[in-house]
């Protein structure tokens, strides 16, 4: 008799082990799959600390909502630390540095304080320019020491007519939405390619070369587009 | 030494790498029908060719220009440079001239790459030519006669 007790017990605790063990697999699975997920341009996406109240319909004991609300809280505390670093990184991506080359009309900005580009330069079908003024007639492979003359890098140009990746004017979260719509970026891979973006792409490291860098270091800046990446991307509220 | 390519002759000129491209030709090689205007890459004075881009000649270090070829005002293509020039002439374009070599290696490469260009076309290729005359209008009547005269 004692034995059979001994037995039960032991099944239930195997049981209820078995149970948790799945519950928590699968509300985690929920949670890796929001998670990586590439939302489309528009409002109608979800942010990360969502998911979790999908398990609703699944979890009813008090354990299971328990377990609920955990993951939901930290999901929320993910998203809010991933919306914070997108506002730090969105200061850089602003900035005269970044913007000037993603302007809203077809005439890059300039200067400090981003006045329309002198000589009325214009974009161009595949953002080098047009006929006599092409951005490589006089932004040449380096910076050139002097006051007020052209600053130079391999490949300067803007982003082409049929993909203008416009900064100027865009709220956190119209440019969170739009970095993560293909047909705005043309990344193939959000997270890969966006990186990569920031990381390697010859402009952007030589955003902080001339004039007045950006507010944060390049290192900084490539830390919190990484943390807004890894948080789940979140989309800022306004 | 530097080796130079400047309409279609070859050239050693012994300057720093760094001289600008403008001065290389103006004062080395004598070709004086390139202008310096503002030296900043402002004005368009010192436009010339560098395998066929209209660079900025005054902010152009001569390193730039080796392994390529230079053109200016002197050694511009005849089937660009004349009807530009007898559409210059037609119209009495220049005033006291100073841009006008600049003006027209500008206009050269806007009808060398647009055989029908409109006034947005031409407003767009000239727009980075300063003249202190204003002879911008009579700049763009000439080229679209002069893009009819190329036909």
């Amino acid at each position: 008799m004692s034995m059979e007790k001994t037995n039960s017990r032991t099944q239930n605790r195997l049981r209820l082990t078995i149970y948790l063990v799945l519950t928590v697999g699968f509300a985690s699975a929920m949670v890796l799959s929001a998670g990586n997920k590439n939302y489309p341009a528009g409002n109608n996406h979800k942010d990360p600390a969502e998911p979790a109240t999908e398990n609703k319909t699944i979890a009813s004991s008090p354990i299971d909502n328990k377990i609920e609300n955990t993951f939901r809280d930290v999901n929320k505390q993910r998203a809010q630390e991933s919306k914070e670093a997108f506002l730090a990184a969105y200061k850089v991506f602003m900035h005269p540095r970044c913007m000037n080359c993603h302007p809203k009309g077809d005439v890059p900005l300039q200067g400090d304080d981003s006045h329309l580009h002198a000589q009325g330069v214009k974009r161009g079908p595949d953002g080098k320019g047009l006929y006599a003024l092409k951005c490589k007639n006089c932004h040449q492979d380096e910076n050139l020491n002097g006051d007020y003359l052209p600053p130079g890098s391999p490949g300067w140009h803007l982003p082409p007519v049929n993909m203008r990746m416009v900064f100027e004017g865009k709220t956190p979260r119209q440019l969170a939405i739009q970095f993560k719509d293909p047909k705005f970026t043309g990344f193939k891979n959000f997270k890969k390619d966006m990186m990569h973006h920031v990381e390697k792409e010859p402009l952007v490291l030589h955003s902080w070369t001339y004039r007045a860098p950006p507010p944060l270091s390049h290192e900084e800046f490539v830390a919190k587009v990484k943390e807004w990446i890894d948080k789940g991307a979140a989309i800022p509220d306004k | 030494m530097i080796n130079l390519k400047v309409n279609g002759k070859a050239y050693d000129v012994d300057v720093d790498p760094s001289t600008p491209i403008l001065w290389v030709l103006r004062d080395t090689l004598g070709l004086t029908g390139t202008k310096f205007g503002c030296g900043a890459a402002q004005c368009g004075a010192c436009t010339v060719h560098l395998n066929g881009d209209g660079i900025r000649s005054c902010i152009s270090p001569v390193s730039r220009a080796v392994g390529k070829e230079i053109v200016t005002i002197e050694g511009l293509d005849p089937k660009l440079s004349k009807p530009l020039e007898q559409a210059w002439i037609q119209e009495d374009v220049p005033q006291c001239g100073y841009c006008q070599s600049g003006q027209i290696m500008a206009a050269a490469i806007l009808l060398r790459d647009n055989a029908n260009p409109d006034d947005r076309d031409i407003d767009d290729a000239m727009t980075g030519n300063i003249c202190r005359c204003g002879t911008y209008q009579r700049i763009r009547k000439a080229i679209h006669v002069a893009a009819k005269l190329k036909k």
